[in-house]
């Protein structure tokens, strides 16, 4: 069974106010979110859950639209607490209200931006630096500063004004061309598959550039195209198209290099596993564990080459076999002798999946309004310093924690802020 | 050699690397080879490992011309900014080797079964006792340990297992993936966040780590707010094909994809301030051409609530949306949705992205040489620009054991008649 990595044992989470009960990577490190929505504030949640001190800043008059627009509620009921694409995105923050329109609204966002050694912003371009908070203002005050600006298209170009949201930018990076069915219509990726991209390499480029701060005293400023993150991850087809002049296109579940390979239906209604063979050793083993070792010998499966040329018997014949069982059992089965297979998950299998509980991925944690809530840690786990999770914060709830104890403002100044709408 | 990047903007020269200092051991197969480009593409000096022969990745084609494991398109896309030479991990002198050069590494990448390089000495605690700031960064598709840690894993399986491919494809056919795979480059990206956040320990303490990676679970966030629904309402959610599901709460559909003249566009109707103005401007354009219905020009938008909508009246909001975009083109849908604010962007394929202005404006794509095919090839460009650092691509993928003199020479003191005896033996 081999031995457990220290770190999957010690994954665990924790009350927002528990100190943590080990030390963790990214202690120290201070961020300030003015972003919205994924692609900003899912960095500042990684970071967070690591150890850094990060303060979410939000206006309650101009809430994040995931706080408002966007379903699941609680209950189905709507309201600025009761959203799990909120909680989903922010855990481990401690969230503030900021009033930019107000100008000590801006001094104060300048306050916290000298405070931080990194700021997030995704906004659209110009957004910050009409609140008086870009780059070059920021560094003026604080010169080291690591500025990361993630927006669709990046700070320059035609373009760059163009607002847009993941879901559709997502289209623009050409993945939704490459779903779908062999001369079908393309098909939608779920949500904002691209925003999630440019977390990742947010996330990246953050901690490269902390680096490079530690190590030169320089700041950065960031300049992330979600867009052209995304098209990182569809390089081979974009060189394709430079080299051969070969536009890729959709193919449904098929590969140029194994067969079978697909979805393949199970019993039940909408119930589907997946079998990848990808050598003729595992082609023979799923001959065997089907009880047709005899497909192995038909010419128009023996090889991969004949069985690309009669994929569509192939996979009818596959399909009639697993049309039998259930997705866990032909999983079993074939993976028991060597051939890659595994069940399409619904989210009720991801909350059941033994796998993901042993990596201890979903962790339920209580919430004020939400009652409780699966917040979902990160798909590395590091051995000594793991992910550590608390709930995500109540609009405005560290109000008095960020402005009092961090920045050192008075009971009165705040509650003189509070009364002049500055914070609001 | 490659093209160097462009200088910045106003001549300055370009930066040295945002990570140029550190050196990574790249042990990985193409379930991981991303997480090193990534590295390299911030100036690490990446040494790409593949055993004799080559890494079997660059059988699988696309390729440049001819079928060739030196013409591989996606080992080129993935491992620029490598230097690549060939070792045989399977044999103790090979592994003695590997020994020497993680002595003085900073991070190194490996995607073996989970034990596979324990089993050889070659594991995170081996050589965490020979360097002990290493960080040690293995990728695997469902982690090093559980119930599932020694499933084959593949593209497909991780995507299916994901959750990703429930939510892909049309109602009442099967569940997707995308076909150009997608899980390893979740899983590259996903490594080299982990792998930068135990680095940043490391500075501080000293202590390197084990960055436990799984493919499966590097999908998860494609699923965005998707468990959200699981956790809060114990709802399962369904594919919609080419529409979107889980806007409304009364389970209606709304389409996202439009036929076009020469493809297909995404547009939807959003709620909320930025929604309304761009359906406005829409309808605006619609009108324009004649083609907005009166109810459909008096529409108050404002009003609007996609959330509480019905299917019949998502239907027939849509009737004038789909006779409208059937006679457009995916460029002139491009340009207009700049010019008046539409939320919305063609399907786009590699052709239409190669000729997006803004990319070109941008200075994404970036000339790299391939002397050896007697090319110059243009590639996309890095993740993002620093102001301070350069970020992008300096040199072409290694060719197989092109740089074995240059890195066992130096790192290790071996000469070239040693080289020599070793790629006799089959070591190298």
């Amino acid at each position: 069974m081999g031995v457990f990595p220290a770190g999957v044992g010690h994954r665990m989470s924790r009350e927002p106010s528990a100190l943590p009960a080990h030390p963790q990577a990214l202690s120290g490190i201070k961020i300030v979110e003015f972003a919205v929505f994924a692609a900003g504030p899912m960095v500042g949640k990684h970071m967070g859950e690591h150890g850094a001190t990060v303060v979410r800043v939000e206006s309650r008059s101009h809430p994040d639209g995931f706080r408002v627009h966007y379903p699941p509620y609680k209950d189905n009921i709507p309201g600025l607490n009761r959203t799990g694409s909120f909680a989903l995105f922010n855990n481990n923050k401690l969230g503030i209200t900021l009033n930019l329109k107000h100008p000590e609204g801006v001094a104060l966002g300048r306050r916290l931006a000298a405070w931080a050694d990194v700021l997030i912003d995704n906004f659209v371009p110009g957004v910050m630096e009409r609140n008086g908070l870009g780059y070059e203002a920021v560094r003026e005050i604080n010169p080291s500063i690591v500025y990361l600006s993630s927006c669709n298209m990046g700070q320059t170009g035609p373009k760059s004004s163009q607002r847009g949201f993941g879901s559709q930018l997502t289209s623009q990076s050409g993945f939704t061309y490459l779903a779908g069915e062999p001369h079908g219509e393309p098909m939608l990726l779920f949500g904002p598959y691209i925003d999630f991209i440019a977390v990742g390499f947010g996330l990246i480029a953050v901690m490269a550039a902390l680096d490079h701060r530690r190590r030169t005293g320089s700041g950065q400023h960031i300049d992330l195209s979600q867009y052209e993150t995304g098209l990182q991850f569809v390089a081979p087809a974009l060189l394709e198209y430079e080299a051969a002049g070969r536009v890729m296109t959709r193919q449904g579940n098929r590969s140029p290099h194994a067969a079978p390979h697909g979805a393949y239906p199970c019993r039940g209604e909408d119930r589907w596993c997946v079998i990848a063979v990808c050598s003729e050793e595992e082609w023979r083993a799923l001959c065997r564990a089907a009880g047709h070792p005899e497909w192995g010998d038909d010419p128009r499966f023996a090889t991969l080459a004949a069985r690309k040329a009669h994929e569509d018997e192939l996979d009818a014949l596959i399909g009639g076999w697993t049309r039998q069982f259930g997705r866990h059992e032909v999983m079993e089965r074939l993976q028991a002798v060597g051939v890659g297979a595994g069940i399409v998950s619904l989210l009720s299998d991801l909350f059941a999946d033994p796998q993901l509980a042993h990596r201890r991925v979903w962790q339920e944690l209580p919430h004020p309004e939400l009652e409780k809530f699966h917040y979902e840690a990160p798909p590395f786990i590091l051995s000594e310093t793991p992910a550590e999770l608390s709930r995500s914060p109540l609009l405005g709830e560290h109000n008095d924690r960020v402005y009092g104890e961090m920045l050192g403002l008075a009971r009165a100044e705040i509650e003189r802020l509070i009364e002049d709408g500055v914070i609001e | 050699m490659a093209v160097a990047d462009r200088p910045v903007a106003g001549g300055r020269p370009p930066h040295a690397g945002v990570l140029a200092p550190y050196r990574v051991l790249d042990l990985t197969d193409r379930d991981g080879w991303l997480c090193g480009r990534i590295l390299g593409d911030l100036g690490a000096d990446v040494v790409k490992i593949e055993p004799p022969g080559g890494d079997p990745g660059r059988q699988q084609g696309p390729f440049f011309r001819d079928p060739d494991p030196e013409q591989n398109l996606a080992w080129f896309a993935y491992n620029a900014n490598k230097r690549g030479i060939t070792l045989a991990l399977e044999t103790v002198r090979g592994q003695e080797l590997l020994r020497g050069l993680a002595r003085r590494a900073d991070f190194l990448i490996e995607s073996f079964p989970p034990g596979h390089l324990d089993a050889r000495g070659l594991g995170y605690r081996a050589l965490h006792n020979i360097n002990p700031g290493l960080v040690f960064t293995s990728i695997t598709p469902f982690g090093q340990s559980g119930p599932y840690a020694h499933h084959r894993g593949s593209d497909l399986i991780a995507m299916a297992m994901s959750g990703l491919m429930a939510l892909v494809g049309a109602p009442g056919r099967p569940p997707l993936r995308v076909s150009l795979p997608q899980a390893a480059m979740w899983t590259g990206m996903h490594a080299a966040a982990g792998s930068l956040i135990a680095h940043h320990y490391r500075r501080v303490t000293g202590r390197g780590q084990h960055v436990d990676v799984a493919t499966r679970d590097s999908l998860l966030w494609a699923l965005a707010n998707a468990p959200a629904y699981w956790s809060l309402l114990r709802q399962d959610l369904h594919r919609g094909g080419s529409s979107i599901v889980g806007r409304s709460t009364t389970g209606a559909r709304m389409r996202a994809i439009y036929r076009c003249q020469d493809g297909h566009i995404n547009f939807i109707f959003y709620g909320g301030e930025a929604g309304r103005r761009s359906n406005e401007a829409m309808v605006r354009w619609m009108a324009e051409c004649g083609e907005a219905p009166d109810w459909l020009a008096r529409m108050d938008w404002g009003t609007f609530n996609i959330a509480v909508s019905t299917q019949e009246e998502i239907d027939r909001l849509e009737e004038p949306f789909v006779a409208f975009l059937a006679k457009r083109t995916k460029a002139e849908f491009a340009r207009e949705s700049v010019k008046r604010s539409i939320l919305g962007y063609p399907v786009a394929s590699a052709r239409d992205i190669r000729d997006d202005p803004q990319l070109a404006a941008r200075g994404f794509w970036q000339s790299v040489d391939h002397p050896e095919l007697d090319a110059t090839v243009t590639y996309p460009g890095p993740f993002a620009k620093f102001s301070a650092a350069r970020c992008g691509i300096t040199r072409r993928a290694p060719r197989i054991g092109e740089h074995n003199a240059e890195v066992y020479g130096a790192e290790l003191g071996l000469s070239r008649h040693d080289l020599d005896a070793l790629g006799r033996e089959k070591i190298l």
